[in-house]
């Protein structure tokens, strides 16, 4: 998205670049935040299943969760609270950075707690065939390049709250 | 990447320091994704809306609330009404029973102790804890072995148990005849856990002595012992209750309530299985290291079996696998399937039984088949109930009723899944509101609990349903619930749910398909001289 050929030329972002960097945010901030919200409307929805599928280096955690009636609530508390609070955020382009990097972090415990690795078995059903690389890694790796490149000073309530974004001629910065 | 490096081209020659205050163009620019969360916004709103509105439209045309299963009601403990147990046969099922009446055995908490830290996930012992205690004392333990004796004794005293105070317990006396026991004054009730020979007889005689009986399943070993037991009790007027624990499941209650709604629509075949893969699963259980002539009581061991042979540790400690003793995969483990259709459906005796099976996997000098089918036909019904077992294959197979509108399947979790060919929900079907690739309803009580199930035979009973079930958000043994609806019934009157009236249904039923297969023959019952013929 960015032309940046040498050090001392100036980084630029056209309109084109920038649109489909905001898309990217939304869209994802759309399913973190229904994902989320059909959690909280759902009242058998619990992280349990989820945690005690749980493969490789995590495992033995995830089932102490689930084993313990408070941690489990907790977890599934902030999961629901943390999915909207995220989807919020990128939506609206509210804190975008801290959301997009917590959102990045959920993904990566999801992932680490379900890898898709040679030799990993899951009862529950997923929606593709997957080798390493699944769905949850590739948004995680969408969601660093969002909190690498933030748009919500640009469009977003944190131009509201924050400004726009400084200028910086990288041949002083 | 730093944030200051994405830019947009209209700020390169406008300096941060040069603006003043929030332009037009800045709040257009800060809000310009918040109709991207209106549209979110409505369309949740609509999603939810149609959700709402299938669902409504569904359960309304089924006439079905999201409610718990209607479960019978049972009566609380009236204060100081103390009810003295006695237990004839301590054998692995005796000890289970007592144990859900609130008596274990000191290893068995240490078991689970040591399990519970092992996988956090077990809560055995926590929810044993939490049980209800039924305000019993256990006072009387008979066994021909002395080893499983010492051991009701020994469960007798332990004063870890549901609402135990860490007070001592005075603990039962052994008896070594049952009868002994049945003339003791110090007990109220008894469980009788025996092998299916000696069903009959304790039942009856304990009718005569004036005590309470719990049953194990099968309730007799023959057809003529049903009429002798049927008539015993009835004259007696104890409470009398079948040990068919599955009837406290709550999907059975829900899908009682279902099939009496009508929403599977005319029930032509009912299908019920056992399948099980292993030794134990065809009791061929451990023989004790201390079984031998000194400390079991063969004679009495054999008692009413028709035919006498030597001592046998086999025949002992796996009297399952002998008509002599026991009634095979018919009184064993149909005797669960029949009972729960009858419990769902109201199906009484059947009109014919024809069964077939043999004995093709263990060839062990067992004489009961470990491959038994059996069809039973209700031609006033319209209806045919198969079972079909074997004790070689592990492949899971449900509960299943079909009905012209939809299919039913039970066991720890309900399911009924919509017939595309549905009279009832054509419209339905056609409008979209109904999908019939998908389950129509699901029922799982304990969807919010986590089930700690570790052994795979206890994964293939808690399946059919026969471990535990939920009572509120709680796991609860099923056995101690139907304990505690016999105990119910004796302090407060009423009728158990599995009574002397539905074990006569069980009993003809299982010995109707026994004697079929025993005899190569359709058998039929006559409903006017109450006989198989």
């Amino acid at each position: 998205m960015t032309s940046q050929t040498s050090p001392s030329e100036k980084v630029t972002c056209s309109g084109w670049q920038l649109g489909a960097l905001v898309a990217l945010r939304m869209l994802i901030g759309w399913h973190f935040l229904y994902e989320g919200l059909a959690k909280l409307l759902n009242p058998y929805w619990s992280s349990s299943g989820y945690l005690l599928e749980a493969k490789g280096f995590l495992s033995g955690f995830c089932t102490s969760i689930v084993a313990n009636p408070t941690a489990l609530r907790l977890v599934d508390w902030l999961n629901i609270y943390g999915l909207i609070a995220i989807g919020l955020g990128l939506i609206v382009g509210c804190l975008t950075r801290p959301a997009a990097i917590a959102g990045a972090v959920l993904l990566l415990l999801y992932y680490l707690c379900n890898p898709p690795f040679v030799g990993f078995k899951y009862s529950s059903p997923t929606e593709g065939s997957y080798l390493i690389v699944n769905k949850n890694l590739v948004e995680l790796c969408a969601l660093v390049v969002l909190a690498l490149f933030p748009t919500g000073r640009i469009v977003g309530l944190d131009r509201l709250l924050f400004g726009p974004p400084r200028i910086v001629d990288p041949q002083h910065a | 990447m730093p944030e200051e490096n994405v830019r947009e081209s209209e700020h390169q020659a406008q300096p941060p320091q040069a603006r003043r205050g929030i332009g037009r163009r800045e709040v257009l620019k800060g809000l310009a994704s918040v109709p991207v969360l209106g549209l979110f916004v409505y369309g949740l709103l609509k999603k939810r809306s149609l959700d709402e509105s299938r669902r409504a439209q569904i359960l309304s045309e089924l006439g079905l609330g999201e409610a718990p299963a209607v479960l019978p009601k049972t009566t609380g403990k009236k204060a100081g009404e103390l009810i003295r147990l006695g237990i004839i046969g301590f054998g692995g099922r005796g000890e289970d029973l007592i144990r859900a009446a609130g008596f274990a055995h000191p290893d068995w908490v240490e078991q689970k102790r040591r399990d519970a830290e092992k996988n956090k996930l077990d809560k055995w012992l926590e929810d044993w804890l939490k049980q209800e205690d039924l305000n019993i004392a256990l006072t009387a333990v008979c066994d021909v072995f002395d080893v499983r004796a010492e051991r009701g004794l020994a469960a007798s005293k332990n004063e870890v148990r549901p609402g135990g105070t860490g007070a001592p317990l005075a603990g039962a006396k052994r008896y070594r005849h049952y009868q002994e026991l049945l003339a003791s004054k110090d007990v109220d009730a008894v469980i009788i856990a025996t092998p299916d020979h000696w069903h009959a007889q304790m039942a009856i005689d304990a009718a005569q002595a004036g005590k309470h009986v719990y049953l194990e399943k099968c309730m007799t070993r023959t057809e003529e012992e049903v009429y002798r037991l049927h008539e015993a009790v009835t004259r007696s007027g104890i409470v009398f209750q079948l040990g068919h624990q599955n009837r406290q499941q709550a999907t059975h209650a829900k899908a009682r309530e279902i099939v009496q709604k009508g929403i599977l629509g005319p029930i032509t075949l009912v299908e019920t299985t056992t399948n099980r893969n292993s030794p134990g699963g065809a009791w061929v259980y451990d023989i004790h290291k201390d079984g031998s002539p000194q400390t079991i009581d063969w004679e009495q061991f054999q008692g009413p079996a028709p035919h006498k042979v030597p001592f046998s540790l086999e025949r002992f400690f796996r009297w399952r696998c002998w008509f002599d003793y026991g009634t095979g995969l018919s009184g064993d483990l149909l005797s669960h399937e029949y009972d729960a259709v009858n419990q769902i459906l109201d199906l009484v005796i059947p009109h014919s039984a024809v069964a077939s099976g043999g004995i093709y996997f263990y060839k062990d000098g067992r004489d009961v088949p470990d491959v038994f089918h059996v069809v039973f036909e209700y031609p006033e019904r319209n209806l045919t109930l198969i079972y079909s077992a074997t004790l070689a294959s592990n492949r899971n197979r449900g509960k299943v009723f079909m009905g012209h509108d939809a299919a039913m399947e039970v066991g720890g979790v309900l399911t009924v899944t919509p017939d595309y060919e549905s009279t009832r929900f054509k419209k339905k079907i056609e409008d979209g509101v109904i999908d019939p690739s998908l389950p129509l309803f699901t029922y799982h009580p304990g969807a919010k609990g986590i089930d700690a199930v570790t052994s795979a035979s206890e994964q293939y009973f808690a399946s059919r349903g026969l471990l535990y079930t939920y009572r509120e958000g709680k796991r609860v043994d099923v056995s101690h619930l139907h304990i505690k609806e016999w105990l119910d019934c004796i302090r407060n009157g009423g009728q158990p749910s599995c009574n002397i009236e539905r074990g006569f249904e069980e009993a003809i039923t299982c010995h109707m398909a026994t004697k079929s297969y025993l005899e190569g023959r359709k058998v039929l019952w006559d409903p006017v001289k109450q006989r198989i013929v």
